[in-house]
């Protein structure tokens, strides 16, 4: 995905894009929005308020006003009460309402990507997009962008009420705000690709962290701990030295802010002082002034924050809408067909394809496989034999040619019901972090506990399942049990066997499981098998023997068919990888043919 | 995206469909409740002693610093904290009093305040940004060290993602809180202090005016408070579950697709991402009430000051500068409270990350290195099991019962049996990952308990099924057997083991980039890397559980012949697949129920017409791929 991120849109229309998810909220918008003006309008006047008090109040000895300022000052922070409460209700009404959708459609677009995307992509990324890209872009659109307003109007309405109570005094106070801008505008810029720095050595300390705990095996087995730490030891300091720096700058800048600010009260009592001490201005003025100046002592600090969040809530943004942006997934035509009851007949004519960097992964491939035939495939890794099987369920669309089920073009189907009636088992199944029970239900979500138990005992699962210290409500994965390679695999052909499907794909290799647990798979694979239009992608001898037909596949083209006597008379590619490989497993062929009976099938 | 209408929040809606929307919230509550039953984090204490006590211990060493720190921030605070005060004598003493030179002489002493905290702050922060990073790495540093104590057993039950979480979520939650929340508390605490005190010093009547709100506080606080907790508690787990879901549905995206499941998914993650919205709402509108609170408590204070201090004025009882002084300190008084009461979830988060890490820092590594050890010396690899049992310390049940064997230097020993017969066992022993409960084990004639691990391991060559490569060149990973081994010998270790034609077929050779764990690479390359790896190491002892994953013909012809180079003159025990090692073994071990109950060659058992033979014939008879070694 690196390659496109040149040609993505610019920051500044990702920005609007984002302020766009507002659009919907329009009426909560408005009332955080109303809420906010007016509670900084009324923070403005408070100031007034009391400069008056001391200027009539006090000076003209009449304590009615004291009482009417008192009041004056209840009523406003009453009001105030309310619209804090409601600026601050809305404003994260819309923060979180930005994230939900935000969230739900990027969920979608990702769900309804391609395959041909998730060879590319890494959880990693994706989920860090999910993460941190979203969670930068909601706080913008909603507290932040209205935080960013409210700073920007007390800072002018400040300056208009200074300028109000006297002029050469305001602007003898408004020395430092230059300076102060600059240093926060240029704080939010440097501290932004500071603060990447920080991420991107993190996302090295993950590595690195990760790594040595995923291959914790290794680690202990080469006794390599020292190396592993020396390694964490670097990157730990490098993270600590780079968030070192950037709190250095940090503590450069906002304690000068303050000061700046300070700088302003200075000044007022300076120069403005001596004024109010011969009469040329009330002391309440004076008062209101410095008053006015303090006021700007805070959001001036999250000036600079807000800054930064703008800078980076548009890079963000534009890495979540990156992804919505993909083109989905094949959609149906119109006038798509919905499939029922599938007989399981499987067409290829001159199907040709090839990845988007134009490497030709196939060429002219065709066959036909009858309902309930077998079909083996066998080839060299590399050779094409699992892009075949993907182009069935069309997780890949030819690039020319074309794929019949039941005489339909595949791509004139309702791709969920296409793929309803395909069945797919993988060396590596994956496992939800669910219960054994919705697991194996993954693919038929009404099924009783019936149906579920009896695929369960088809595919020899029953009864380890029952073994499970909570039978099939037993969760697994992150949170429960850790089932094992064999456990895995069943689980996933009970699944399989659950939905019930014409049409089969598997691969009958399994690795890293110990003969019993083999044994037993191949048991729950052949009843897996049984009525079905199976394609394999066979490693074995038994599954090559007992097939309708073999395809050999060589460099993405179909090289031999045949069944296995055929192809060994041919003397070509099969009979070398017969020779070779499968040979040798002729005379065990043999011997459990004839042991099977006598240990009773 | 069109049930989104009916699932708007109620306020909007027309009182039927609001109904509707209710029963709606309560079924989906109901449904996440569940998937929190078993999560990590329970609601726990508001605040934990024996933790924060605990937390402390990490400042420790840099106490001095802290020290330093709080003396700045009692400066920066008391500067700032003078600041009304000054400001106050200078409208009384200077203004109000006629004298230019007072006027002047209280400007220069707030001149001098406003630097003084400028500089004392920005120290301070200094101090504390190298403290608490510096905390914080130690802590992330004393989990991965301790992580690498424990033993294999802890990983199995404890998955990586959740280990990751601790390291970086835990650890950044601290972070958070050292570096902002530890001084800041300080801080808040020493205002409200500082600024009680400055209030009843300036006019102890106007100061007991204005706390005459505090009661009303408290109420408000009280409140808040537990509700806030369970509040942000609700938002955090649901977050989690959110983060969870989505990395299984990309995980899994293949077999979501494949059972056209999206639209389910999609369903089951929009009902926790309205819930994680609702528990955010939740959360918001007690904030939402909490802040304007505090703002109007704060209003009525200095209502209640100006109203009455103007009254004194009034009465010569005070002068207008202490009312003006009084003023400020009220608006600044709620300032530390309202910094406390931000500070409140950071610190709730703190305590339940600390306690989820002191818990994992707590756990005892399952088997350290007696007091006495020493390095075992350089070995031959004879390896005796004599009357070896050994029962796992959580079940009890014994796994291996009565074990004698005897490898000499250079024997071949094939383990066979099935799965929980105790062969995996044997290997975890003789790797040392485990002690054995009876009898002992010993290596050319050291019993294994008498040495340290480190040096044990370091002559055993362990090559597990699942070869785990790191990111990293190939030639690094090659020399993760040997850090200090030359590119020469990197080459010939490779070549041995039939890797070097891919590797130098690959665009950079050597150094070419082998991807998250060997992604770039084939099963079959990465095997054969990992054995280039294991040959570099040169072990006197090999342990290897063979795989027997699906590779293509070529590779697995080559893999044969590494394994074959591998084993060459080493004592090898072999968790054994393929049948071409278990032939050639100089003894077959048969394992059943943690007992030996058969042991000898190939030949010898299958004359026996007993367990072995049943094995052979049942099962590794469909399953064997080339055995071209078998003549």
């Amino acid at each position: 995905m690196t390659e496109e991120q040149d040609n993505r849109p610019p920051k500044a229309n990702s920005t609007w894009r984002l302020l766009g998810y507002l659009r919907p909220y329009g009426r909560y918008f408005s009332l955080a929005y109303i809420a906010m003006l007016l509670g900084t309008g009324l923070n403005l006047i408070v100031p007034q308020i009391i400069a008056w008090a001391i200027d009539y109040g006090l000076s003209e000895g009449s304590g009615i006003t004291l009482i009417i300022a008192g009041a004056i000052i209840m009523g406003i922070a009453l009001v105030r009460g309310v619209l804090g409460f409601t600026q601050r209700y809305y404003g994260e009404w819309l923060t979180n309402r930005v994230a939900y959708d935000l969230r739900n459609e990027f969920y979608n677009a990702v769900q309804y990507q391609p395959f041909a995307f998730h060879d590319q992509s890494h959880t990693g990324d994706l989920m860090s997009r999910a993460t941190s890209d979203i969670s930068e872009s909601e706080r913008f659109a909603g507290i932040g962008l209205m935080d960013l307003t409210a700073t920007i109007l007390l800072l002018v309405g400040v300056v208009v009420a200074m300028m109000l109570e006297s002029v050469p005094l305001a602007l003898l106070a408004m020395i430092p705000l230059p300076i102060l801008l600059i240093v926060t505008i240029h704080f939010g810029m440097t501290v932004e690709p500071m603060f990447k720095r920080i991420q991107e050595q993190m996302g090295v300390l993950s590595t690195v962290m990760q790594e040595s705990l995923t291959g914790i095996h290794v680690v202990k087995a080469f006794a390599r701990e020292p190396h592993e730490l020396n390694k964490f030891d670097r990157e730990n300091n490098e993270w600590f030295d780079r968030r070192q720096g950037l709190i250095k700058k940090w503590a450069n800048n906002w304690p000068f802010m303050t000061f700046l600010i300070m700088m302003s009260v200075f000044l007022l009592l300076w120069f403005g002082g001596p004024k109010a001490l011969e009469g040329e201005i009330t002391v309440g003025a004076l008062f209101a002034l410095i008053s006015y100046a303090l006021m700007l002592n805070t959001p001036v600090q999250r000036l600079g924050f807000l800054v930064n969040l703008a800078a980076t809530a548009g890079a963000s943004a534009s890495r979540v809408f990156e992804i919505m942006d993909l083109p989905r997934e094949v959609v149906d035509r119109s006038e798509a067909l919905g499939l029922t009851d599938v007989k399981g007949d499987v067409k290829f004519e001159h199907v040709s394809f090839s990845y988007r960097d134009g490497l030709h992964v196939l060429a002219d491939v065709d066959f036909h496989a009858k309902p309930g035939a077998r079909v083996a495939l066998i080839g060299p890794t590399g050779s094409g034999k699992t892009t075949i099987t993907n182009l069935i369920p069309r997780f890949y669309d030819a690039t020319s040619g074309q794929i019949f089920v039941d005489g339909h073009d595949v791509r004139d189907l309702q791709l969920k019901s296409l793929r309803s009636h395909i069945g797919i088992v993988l060396q590596e199944p994956f496992l939800f972090s669910q219960t054994v029970k919705e697991n194996i239900a993954y693919g038929r979500t009404d099924a009783s506990m019936e149906d579920i138990v009896a695929a369960a005992e088809v595919a020899r699962a029953h009864d380890f399942i029952l073994e499970l210290d909570n039978g099939y409500d037993t969760r697994v994965g992150e949170r429960g049990v850790t089932l094992s390679g064999g456990q895995k695999q069943r689980i996933a052909i009970a699944r399989a066997l659950l939905a019930d499907p014409r049409i089969l794909i598997l691969d009958d290799s399994t690795s890293s499981v110990d003969t019993e647990t083999e044994h037993l798979i191949q048991e729950a694979l052949s009843e897996l098998m049984k009525g079905r239009t199976t394609f394999i992608i066979a490693q074995r001898l038994l599954t090559l023997k007992h097939a309708d037909c073999i395809l050999v596949v060589d460099d993405g083209r179909i090289v031999e068919r045949g069944t296995h006597e055929q192809l060994l008379a041919e003397a070509g590619l099969y009979r070398q990888i017969y020779d070779m490989q499968l040979k040798d497993q002729e005379e065990f062929v043999a011997l459990q043919d004839r042991m099977a009976p006598e240990a009773g099938g | 995206m069109t049930t989104k209408e009916e699932r708007t929040t109620p306020e909007v809606e027309e009182l039927s469909p609001a109904d509707k929307a209710h029963i709606a919230r309560d079924a989906r509550e109901a449904r996440i409740r569940q998937l929190l039953r078993d999560d990590d984090e329970l609601l726990g204490k508001a605040y934990d002693s024996r933790l924060v006590k605990r937390l402390f211990t990490y400042i420790t060493p840099y106490k001095n610093s802290l020290i330093v720190a709080v003396i700045l921030m009692t400066i920066s605070s008391l500067m700032g904290t003078a600041g009304p005060a000054i400001i106050g004598f200078a409208i009384d003493k200077g203004i109000r009093a006629g004298s230019l030179d007072v006027l002047r002489f209280w400007t220069l002493v707030f001149l001098f305040t406003t630097v003084a905290e400028w500089l004392t702050n920005r120290a301070r922060v200094r101090i504390m940004a190298f403290v608490g990073t510096k905390i914080v790495a130690d802590v992330r540093s004393e989990l991965f060290r301790h992580l690498h104590r424990l033993t294999l057993n802890f990983y199995s039950n404890y998955s990586v993602g959740r280990l990751m979480s601790r390291l970086i979520g835990d650890v950044g939650v601290l972070l958070d809180f050292v570096t902002w929340s530890i001084t800041g508390l300080f801080r808040s605490v020493f205002n409200l202090v500082g600024i009680t005190v400055a209030m009843l010093l300036l006019s102890w009547q106007l100061a007991l005016v204005a706390f005459a709100v505090m009661p009303l506080m408290l109420i408000l606080t009280n409140y808040w408070r537990d509700r806030v907790r369970q509040a942000y508690r609700a938002t955090r787990q649901r977050l989690a579950l959110i983060n969870g879901y989505l990395n299984e549905s990309i995980s899994g995206i293949r077999v979501t697709k494949s059972f056209s499941r999206e639209e389910r998914n999609f369903q089951h993650f929009d009902d926790l991402n309205l819930s994680f919205f609702d528990a955010n709402i939740q959360a918001t509108r007690l904030s939402a009430l909490f802040f304007p609170g505090v703002d109007f408590i704060g209003a009525l204070a200095t209502a209640l000051v100006v109203g009455v201090g103007g009254w004194l004025v009034l009465g010569d009882a005070l002068t207008a500068g202490t009312l003006v002084a009084v003023v400020l300190y009220v608006e600044r008084f709620f300032d530390p409270i309202r910094e406390l009461a931000q500070r409140y979830n950071t610190f709730q988060a703190t305590m339940a990350a600390s306690e989820r890490l002191f818990e994992l820092l707590d756990l005892e590594p399952d088997m350290v290195d007696a007091p006495g050890a020493v390095p075992l010396p350089q070995i031959q690899g004879e390896v005796e099991f004599k009357d070896v049992s050994f029962a796992y310390r959580q079940e009890g049940r014994s796994v291996l019962k009565n074990i004698n064997l005897r490898a000499e230097p250079g024997d071949r020993i094939a383990l066979v049996g099935e799965t929980g017969a105790g062969k995996s066992t044997i290997i975890r022993l003789l790797s040392r990952f485990y002690d054995v409960t009876d009898g002992a084990l010993t290596i050319d004639g050291h019993d294994v308990r008498e040495v340290t691990s480190d040096s044990l391991r370091q002559q055993l060559g362990i090559v597990l099924q699942d070869t785990f490569l790191f990111t990293g060149t190939v030639a690094d990973n090659i020399r993760y057997g040997r850090l200090n081994a030359s590119d020469e010998e990197v080459l010939v270790a490779s070549k041995a083991v039939g890797a070097h034609d891919f590797i130098s077929r690959m665009p950079d050779g050597y150094d070419s980039e082998v991807g998250e764990n060997g992604s770039n690479l084939s099963v079959g390359q990465r095997q054969l890397v990992s054995f280039a790896r294991a040959l570099l190491a040169d072990p006197r002892i090999l342990i290897l559980d063979e795989a027997t994953s699906s590779v293509d013909t070529a590779t697995e012809r080559i893999i044969q012949r590494a394994l074959d180079t591998l084993m060459e003159g080493r004592t090898s025990f072999v968790i054994a697949h393929r049948l071409s090692t278990i032939i050639n073994a100089d003894q077959i071990i048969v394992l059943d129920h943690g007992r030996i109950i058969e042991q000898g060659t190939h030949q010898e058992l299958l004359a026996r017409r007993g367990r072995y033979f049943n094995l052979y014939t049942m099962q590794w008879a469909q399953q064997n791929r080339p055995t071209f070694s078998v003549n």
